[in-house]
């Protein structure tokens, strides 16, 4: 096995071992994204003297024997929606193709302090409005397992990266899906923690009541090293929580008994592909090979969630993207004629379609008038969902189900229907809405090779056993060991 | 007092004062006044990506602290809400304000007026953040504007009135009384010029229907009332006296050409022209403004217990209303008395109390308080705490003038030597031979004496000139080098002239 087909454990045991060193593998990952990024398309940023300065640095402190961080000499891939400091944080965005931010975000800090090496910021959806990373202004990202087809988004390039073999791990967020659908779409492992799991300082916001950061790995043990990494209470985040964050990755081995898994019949509805459906009720079977107790459970409000999500987050997001009008930072339009005008200018060409159509609609969502019947009963309805789930958790351990509808599409195949665009993220929303726990695992590929995952979902705070419910199916699969061949 | 006017004039005031922290209200920021543009920022005040605001306790426990001062209704759960616009003063183009659920309601204060004392209601005080400052081009060439974002942050006490004032001295009144309470409870220093205290004032007209010019008043109302106008721009207490009176004024006057009410038309915006005297309406709004409202999701809502809330009460002082009290029926000094003495501030009323205590006699203390130090100090244009006589000392001249039975202008005489060469009142006294005391014998010689002496003067006195009396007391002063207690000399004098 090549040295970049590793996982972020087995890197470290090499290190540790004395077999390679952290400027050896940072090399090795800077080759294949130098190999593979005309084809892959993830990265928007990539400094690699300053990748191997990091390393440089780790492996000095390793020669003096210093203690070292969790992730010492390991790359990780960041989506550029969180903000490093002196470097440019585009959000996929032409209004911040040029913002360099004056500081980290919290989630960088923990990443720096466990010597992780930061090597590079990945492609997205504009303000991570998406699900194909099709609205980056910049590039469309390609799936590592079928260049035609996208990776999934708004994390896209996160999720290619790391499927890819550019980075044995990547970070990213997740409003409505964007870290599990990329990672169900690539094969490879995603996880939304619980909502104030993890710090938002520093994250662009979309929409802030969802928002929140989670790990791409290629495996389970992985996911957990990042999460116990990233996860923790952050004063410059009012809404992240202060509660102690377990030793993910030591407890990650241990399975959950008895386990009591819940199928949420509206997660087999129609529009559910029949080739991700088989490769679902064959990980399902693999969980009652290892006696796990499932039974079906209803989450009747699911079926208003995408309609809930499209009315809270816009909402959010119209407000939160407001600040981008061109007067202290960010692309401002080169003619205008008043103070409206520089506004709408900058605005009017800073942003895309998507993010244009998505303020439009959070605005008219809280207008006046309209605040009742939309925003207003929109929350009504996400507690609503919230207690259904909580009623399913109340009997389950878990909940499973497909975290995608289909495989990964062809690029451009929805591009001109954003309505069908928002259905791919029909079964991870209502876990955002819910702030809950959801992961995303490789669960089978489809007959043209296309991966498909298994997500997931698990109470507040409950990461813990997330992870350890997503590793008894890995142990007794090898999903996770495949990689796309580039 | 205003002219009597054929209407009754309403007016709701919208107060904001920036309260005195050492940091802005969601950032580290620092919030003094008058530093270099742009030098008290940091990510988060600036609205840069991805930063999120958290609250400062220690604003919100001002703010707590002024509602209660303000007998307020404390909610037990409130939260904060964006309010979205678009100015480039606002970096992130929503304010944190509190918009459904604000953290006070009701409560008031009480004024004084001719009439007597009237209560003020609030419909509500709630907690927000302040905006920057744009620096416009003032050459008027069309330049760049620029922008200071040192003061967006700070915290800011939004406090509305409920229309309870009718007369534009009611609002200043109001304004008084809200800046000393502010400033006593150490919650804002509601300087004016520099901001830190801004007043909006809404002012409509109410015109009983015999001078409507035979228009009749809309259904449910016994008179006719004038749209509302919402002044601005008003930068000093006089000026919103003065605006109101221009104000209602001129809605009487556009109401006899235009006929237009309340409901009628929307409600208005005017500037205030200082210089010109003026309101000038700028803009009516054809709709209400739509600033999307909705609950601010980087932050959470505050929940204020029964021991957060005792814990700042207990850190209340007497506020000034009770003072005054305290000062009427435990030391018996008149209300107008007790209102001087305690407008004057914390630190003066303190003054006044040792004095009182000193001397004992409240009455005294008070009369040299609020004429004679107050003068100095407005002559000087000093505080109390630079006032250079100690309260012992005051105390001890008024004790010494009531046992010498020395006369109002020698006393003062005596006053202003102390203010000079800080030596005691006892010594100058002294010096000055006032510790002399005439028997009532002894002036009733030299009243009869004068009586003697001015013929004239006791004839015109007689004719009821009573300035003639000056005559007959200034001989009895002259012959006592002044010493006389000229009251005493009066009382005498008063006596001896109904036996002639």
């Amino acid at each position: 096995m090549q040295l970049i087909e590793r996982t972020a454990a087995e890197l470290r045991a090499l290190m540790a071992q004395g077999e390679v060193n952290a400027v050896q593998i940072t090399e090795a990952f800077l080759q294949a994204i130098r190999a593979r990024e005309p084809q892959v398309q993830a990265f928007l940023h990539v400094d690699e003297s300053d990748a191997l300065a990091q390393a440089t640095a780790i492996d000095q402190k390793r020669k003096h024997g210093w203690q070292l961080g969790p992730l010492a000499g390991i790359p990780v891939a960041i989506k550029d929606v969180l903000c490093t400091k002196g470097q440019v944080t585009t959000c996929g965005s032409r209004i911040l193709e040029n913002f360099v931010p004056p500081y980290d975000a919290h989630v960088i800090t923990r990443l720096r302090e466990a010597d992780a090496v930061l090597i590079g910021k990945t492609n997205m959806d504009e303000f991570a409005m998406g699900s194909s990373t099709e609205n980056s202004a910049f590039k469309t990202t390609r799936n590592p397992w079928d260049l035609e087809r996208i990776p999934g988004g708004s994390s896209g390039g996160s999720a290619a990266a790391v499927a890819a073999c550019e980075a044995p791990l990547a970070v990213g967020s997740d409003t409505g899906g964007s870290i599990r659908q990329p990672a169900s779409l690539c094969g490879i492992v995603g996880m939304k923690p619980t909502y104030g799991r993890v710090s938002r300082f520093g994250l662009v916001a979309f929409a802030s009541s969802l928002d929140q950061i989670g790990p791409f790995s290629h495996d389970v043990t992985d996911c957990a090293l990042l999460l116990e990494v990233i996860a923790g209470h952050d004063k410059r985040d009012s809404t992240s929580v202060y509660r102690p964050v377990p030793p993910y990755s030591r407890t990650v081995n241990t399975p959950v008994k008895p386990l009591t898994i819940g199928l949420p019949r509206e997660f087999f509805d129609e529009g559910l592909d029949p080739e991700v459906n088989a490769c679902v009720q064959e990980a399902l079977k693999v969980y009652r090979g290892l006696g796990a107790n499932i039974k079906e459970v209803s989450l009747p409000h699911s079926r208003y969630a995408v309609a809930v999500y499209y009315i809270v987050a816009t909402a959010e997001a119209s407000s939160n993207l407001a600040r981008y009008d061109g007067v202290h930072y960010g692309y401002r339009a080169p003619d205008f004629d008043s103070m409206i005008h520089m506004y709408s200018r900058s605005r009017g060409l800073g942003f895309g379609k998507e993010v244009k159509r998505r303020i439009m609609l959070g605005t008219y969502a809280l207008s006046s008038g309209y605040y009742d019947a939309y925003y207003l009963k929109a929350l009504k309805v996400r507690r609503l969902i919230k207690e259904d789930f909580d009623r399913a958790f109340a009997e389950c351990d878990v909940l499973m189900g497909p975290t995608s509808p289909t495989p990964a599409f062809r690029v451009g195949e929805k591009a001109e229907n954003p309505l069908a665009m928002y259905l791919s993220d029909i079964y991870t929303i209502s876990c955002n809405l819910a702030g809950i726990a959801g992961i995303s695992i490789p669960c089978g590929f489809t007959k043209a090779g296309l991966p498909v995952g298994l997500q997931i979902l698990a109470g507040p705070f409950e990461e813990e056993k997330l992870l350890r419910v997503a590793r008894m199916h890995e142990a007794q699969t090898d999903w996770h060991l495949r990689r796309p061949r580039l | 007092m205003s002219r009597p006017t054929p209407y009754t004039i309403v007016i709701g005031l919208e107060v904001h004062v920036q309260l005195l922290t050492r940091t802005k209200l969601f950032c580290g920021c620092s919030t003094q006044f008058g530093l270099p543009p742009n030098s008290a920022t940091c990510p988060v005040c600036i609205g840069m990506p991805g930063v999120l605001p958290v609250m400062n306790r220690a604003a919100f426990e001002l703010a707590l602290k002024a509602a209660l001062a303000l007998q307020c209704n404390i909610a037990p759960f409130t939260k904060w809400d964006r309010k979205n616009y678009y100015y480039p003063d606002l970096p992130k183009n929503y304010q944190i304000s509190q918009y459904d659920l604000p953290f006070s309601t009701g409560g008031g204060l009480e004024i004084m007026t001719p009439q007597g004392p009237k209560w003020i209601g609030l419909i509500r005080v709630h907690l927000e953040e302040d905006a920057g400052k744009l620096l416009h081009d003032e050459t008027g060439r069309g330049g760049d504007s620029l922008v200071d974002l040192n003061r967006a942050g700070t915290p800011l006490l939004e406090i509305v009135s409920k229309p309870d004032m009718n007369s534009p001295e009611e609002a200043k009144a109001y304004l008084e009384e809200l800046r000393l309470l502010l400033r006593e409870i150490g919650v804002s220093d509601c300087e004016m010029q520099e901001g830190s205290l801004r007043v909006d004032a809404n002012v409509n007209i109410r015109i009983p229907p015999e001078h409507a010019g035979g228009r009749k008043p809309l259904p449910g109302r016994q008179y006719v009332a004038t749209p509302i106008v919402e002044i601005k721009n008003l930068n000093s207490f006089r000026a919103v006296e003065r605006a109101i009176a221009y104000e209602t004024q001129r809605q009487f006057e556009e109401f006899q050409e235009s006929g237009k009410q309340l409901g009628e038309v929307s409600k208005a915006t005017a500037g205030w022209d200082d210089v010109q005297g003026v309101t000038v309406v700028q803009r009516r709004k054809e709709e209400a403004s739509d600033y999307r409202y909705f609950p601010e999701p980087d932050l959470v809502p505050v929940e204020v217990d029964q021991a957060w809330l005792d814990r700042i009460r207990a850190t209340l002082p007497e506020l000034p209303a009770a003072r005054r009290k305290r000062f009427e029926s435990q030391l018996g000094l008149s209300a107008y008395d007790a209102r001087v003495l305690v407008g004057q501030g914390l630190a003066f009323a303190d003054y006044f109390e040792k004095v009182a205590r000193e001397c004992g006699d409240a009455k005294a203390a008070s009369n040299w308080c609020s004429n004679q130090v107050l003068a100095v100090l407005n002559e000087r244009k000093i505080s109390i705490q630079d006032f250079p006589l100690a309260p012992e000392a005051l105390a001890d001249l008024i004790i010494r003038v009531k046992k010498h039975n020395i006369n109002a202008q020698r006393a003062r005489e005596v006053f202003g030597i102390m203010l000079q060469t800080g030596e005691t009142a006892d010594g100058i006294i002294k010096r000055l031979g006032l510790d002399v005391s005439f028997d009532a014998e002894e002036l009733r010689e030299l009243v009869k004496k004068s009586i003697a002496a001015n013929a004239k003067a006791v004839a015109d006195v007689k004719a009821g000139k009573q300035k003639a009396m000056d005559a007959l007391v200034g001989f009895v002063m002259r012959e006592t080098k002044g010493k006389a207690p000229t009251d005493e000399v009066r009382r005498l004098m008063n006596e001896e002239l109904a036996k002639v």
